[in-house]
């Protein structure tokens, strides 16, 4: 019956985030929330250095890379300098609070109230030493990677890696 | 183009949202919640009324700002309104459809 009714439509999107740098942090919730605000469910699956986005000391402090980002247009020596990636980490902080985009753990929030389910990596836990604790209260649990393909199955899900 | 909604002649975009306020009244509303699925409540209504409230006022619409709003939660707004909630209320609000993607 269900597969009777499929038209080819997103019905789920599974988030990976396996960076903390600020931009890729934000793509991946923007991703998810815009996902939820279509209808469709959403789940992320926090990996590697993305554990960071969902570690409470953390992910008030994440920043953007000066260094080896090409997008930043400043020689990579310069980008290297002391307080340079705080000084463009707080120059698209002021951008986004324009744009009315959220902090990091207020996005956390809206996205646990819209229903996305937040996903720790456990292999990633074990890697860098997290406890449970140590991550928000918002989690939704540690997962392996074959339990987070289990939580993608069905029709119309879609994986994406950032 | 148009679209009979409620016995009346209505402007509509090819997704459905109204495009002219003035011509919603609750009979519509109340029609396109069906279309919608939805069992319109008080709660509904009043959701609807500051929805519209902030079009009035030109206040672009997200869902943080209905998180912000004092009147109702995220949560609650996903209760209300299951599939699409922005979309879906605005629609039923008979508002244009906000182009945020937060």
């Amino acid at each position: 019956m269900e597969q009777n009714n499929y038209q080819g439509e997103i019905r789920k999107m599974m988030i990976i985030l396996s960076k903390a740098t600020l931009d890729n942090v934000y793509a991946a919730f923007v991703l998810a929330n815009g996902a939820r605000m279509e209808g469709i469910e959403a789940e992320m699956f926090f990996t590697f250095f993305g554990l960071e986005a969902v570690h409470k000391k953390k992910l008030e402090h994440l920043h953007i890379a000066t260094v080896g980002n090409p997008a930043m247009h400043m020689p990579t020596l310069l980008g290297g300098l002391p307080g340079m990636e705080a000084l463009a980490t707080s120059m698209m902080k002021k951008e986004m609070e324009r744009l009315d985009m959220p902090d990091v753990a207020e996005f956390l929030e809206i996205l646990k109230a819209s229903g996305v389910k937040l996903w720790a990596c456990k292999l990633a836990m074990d890697m860098f030493h997290y406890q449970r604790e140590d991550l928000i209260e918002d989690l939704d649990g540690v997962l392996t990677v074959g339990d987070f393909y289990k939580q993608g199955s069905g029709l119309g899900t879609h994986i994406l890696f950032i | 183009m148009e679209k009979i909604i409620a016995g009346k002649q209505i402007d509509v975009t090819e997704e459905g949202f109204m495009t002219d306020f003035g011509q919603w009244d609750k009979t519509v509303g109340e029609a396109l919640a069906q279309e919608s699925s939805i069992q319109l409540t008080p709660r509904h209504w009043e959701v609807i009324a500051y929805l519209q409230d902030q079009f009035k006022q030109e206040v672009p619409l997200s869902i943080r700002k209905i998180g912000k709003s004092g009147v109702l939660d995220i949560k609650e707004f996903y209760a209300l309104f299951p599939n699409a909630p922005l979309k879906t209320a605005t629609k039923i609000a008979g508002i244009p459809k906000p182009v945020s993607c937060i």
